[in-house]
């Protein structure tokens, strides 16, 4: 019997495998396909303190191998997230993890306070690096002064384990793991997307309204394998990898790099099914790698 | 109930220039209820092109558990979509959003569409006469050459024929021959470019009607946020295309 068991601070997964936020609502539209409990854990849509209504459609476009998004935070707000969508997600055996995010340090302290209270929500995932929004997200997540004070800052009120989002738009993403490690976090979850464009050839014109976009899909995966092995190998703190996970492999190959568990974002726009499928063929592919837990194969690509 | 399958291609033909018509087979064509819906369909098993396409359902057989798609192959994903032929398979993700309501027709119905809007009107029609609705068509494309059913509406009711080049019918928009019709029907139903369906909103303010409408996007099922419209409902809350749609009352989205 294979072991799919991962405790991280505060989690207490059943299996590593886990929708990544702002790719899974709040779960209901899953809901209808398949029974959320199998999941490992759920990574909630960002909350803000007030409701957003986002950026200007087209938010979407594809590209080789991926997909640019620029839906810029839309969400219901933190009273409604805390008051509806929190208490509707308790009918499922499943852990938490809420998105927190904000235009300014105090939106992401307000946020973390009330959220962190939930019964359901076991840790927060601090979104320093949402790149479609004017102010905040990825503003908070390039300077590691920044991104050290928000960390203690959201690290002080909230009541559950602390982990931060890392973007990839950063020259040295080792520089802000390092930060917000000593700002106090309990793990880093990474990567979010990569900024990115399109443009429509007949026009000259940007395909999505924003302009720019986040780039995410399997496109963007040998950048996010590259970015969890380097901060494995430079911090101590557990990580949730992610980037254009798809296939098992892909989350045999997080895991190795050294994540402790994965998060499947883009794919499930593809195969709604994704995540637990990859829960189900999981232990047949570590049983066939020669492993007989999760635990045995992270980090084994540093041990080699 | 929404269903992920891998359907047989039955037939597929170009049916007119660009136009194809995309017949598949498989349970999921029980779960189907409405006119109006639409499937999301995986044109590639490889991760190019990697999402999802949305395209209107034209027909539904059940008694053959069968439904055909029509749509225009004109980017990559719908170009490799009519490469398919009977040997195929085809992932299908559906049936999603919300249709046409066809209780909600008495008598006389007007059905609009343009171009690429036409197809999900076909299965609509042939509900409503089944109902004892009259249906009547009025339906707008490019130019001759991307004319396609007219002969199976004529089969259900009046059909009325317009083109922006003249080479068919009327010459111009679909609104240039509802002007010329009398106002003796109950309800309409619409589905084309937004503009179009704009002008037929702006047309008939008296009329019950219900239009289908397009936006870009991502998973089709309401999670991702992509496919939004501003609504009259509401200030602080957009609807969601895909899954508060396709169809909407007149009045409802602010395009």
């Amino acid at each position: 019997m294979t072991d799919l068991r991962v405790q991280l601070p505060g989690l207490d997964l059943k299996n590593p495998i886990m929708p990544a936020s702002g790719c899974f609502g709040f779960g209901k539209e899953y809901a209808q396909l398949y029974d959320l409990s199998q999941l490992g854990s759920i990574m909630i849509k960002a909350t803000t303190a007030e409701m957003r209504l986002g950026n200007p459609t087209p938010r979407v476009a594809e590209t080789s191998s991926g997909m640019l998004n620029a839906i810029g935070l839309q969400n219901p707000g933190l009273e409604k997230v805390v008051g509806e969508e929190l208490p509707w997600l308790e009918q499922f055996d499943v852990p938490i993890i809420a998105n927190v995010a904000g235009s300014l340090a105090e939106d992401y302290v307000e946020v973390a306070r009330a959220i962190s209270k939930a019964p359901n929500v076991h840790a927060l995932e601090v979104n320093i690096s949402c790149p479609n929004v004017k102010q905040g997200g990825i503003t908070f997540g390039t300077d590691p002064d920044v991104a050290r004070e928000l960390t203690r800052m959201v690290k002080e009120v909230s009541g559950v384990p602390v982990y931060v989002k890392l973007s990839p738009n950063v020259t040295d993403v080792v520089q802000l793991a390092k930060a917000v490690e000593q700002g106090g976090a309990d793990g880093i979850t990474m990567i979010n997307t990569l900024l990115g464009m399109r443009l429509d050839p007949k026009t000259g014109r940007p395909v999505i309204a924003n302009i720019t976009g986040g780039l995410s899909g399997p496109a963007i995966k040998p950048v996010a394998l590259r970015m969890v092995y380097e901060v494995r190998r430079h911090t101590d703190l557990p990580i949730i990898g992610m980037g254009g996970v798809t296939e098992v492999d892909d989350v045999i190959d997080f895991l190795s790099a050294g994540a402790s568990a994965v998060a499947v974002g883009t794919a499930n726009f593809v195969n709604p099914f994704v995540c637990p499928e990859l829960i189900a063929k999981l232990p047949e592919r570590l049983h066939e790698l020669g492993y007989e837990s999760v635990h045995e194969l992270i980090g084994r690509s540093h041990r080699l | 109930m929404i269903k992920q399958e891998k359907m047989a291609v039955v037939s597929q033909q170009e049916i007119a220039k660009n136009i194809f018509e995309l017949t598949v087979t498989g349970a999921l064509v029980q779960e189907m209820t409405e006119p109006g819906q639409f499937v999301h369909v995986r044109v590639a098993d490889s991760f190019e092109p990697l999402l999802r396409r949305p395209i209107s359902v034209a027909k539904i057989d059940k008694e053959a558990s069968s439904f055909t798609m029509i749509y225009r192959a004109e980017g990559r994903g719908t170009t490799l979509l009519s490469g398919k032929t009977e040997r195929d398979t085809l992932d299908v993700l559906g049936p999603l959003g919300h249709g046409f309501p066809v209780e909600a027709a008495e008598q006389k119905a007007y059905l609009i569409g343009g171009g690429i809007g036409v197809p999900p009107l076909y299965e609509l029609a042939v509900q409503l006469n089944a109902r004892g609705v009259e249906t009547v068509h009025i339906l707008g494309f490019e130019s001759r050459e991307a004319v396609f059913y007219e002969d199976k509406f004529r089969a259900l009711g009046d059909t009325h024929i317009a083109t922006v080049d003249g080479s068919h019918g009327t010459e111009g928009f679909v609104t240039h021959i509802l002007n010329a019709l009398p106002n003796d029907f109950d309800t309409y139903y619409s589905c084309g470019p937004t503009p179009m369906l704009e002008a037929v909103q702006w047309a008939y303010p008296q009329k019950k009607g219900f239009l289908s409408y397009e936006q870009r996007m991502g998973c089709g099922i309401g999670a991702c946020f992509a496919c939004v419209c501003r609504t009259t409902k509401s200030e602080t809350d957009y609807i969601k295309v895909c899954s508060d749609g396709p169809v909407f009352p007149a009045g409802v989205v602010i395009s």
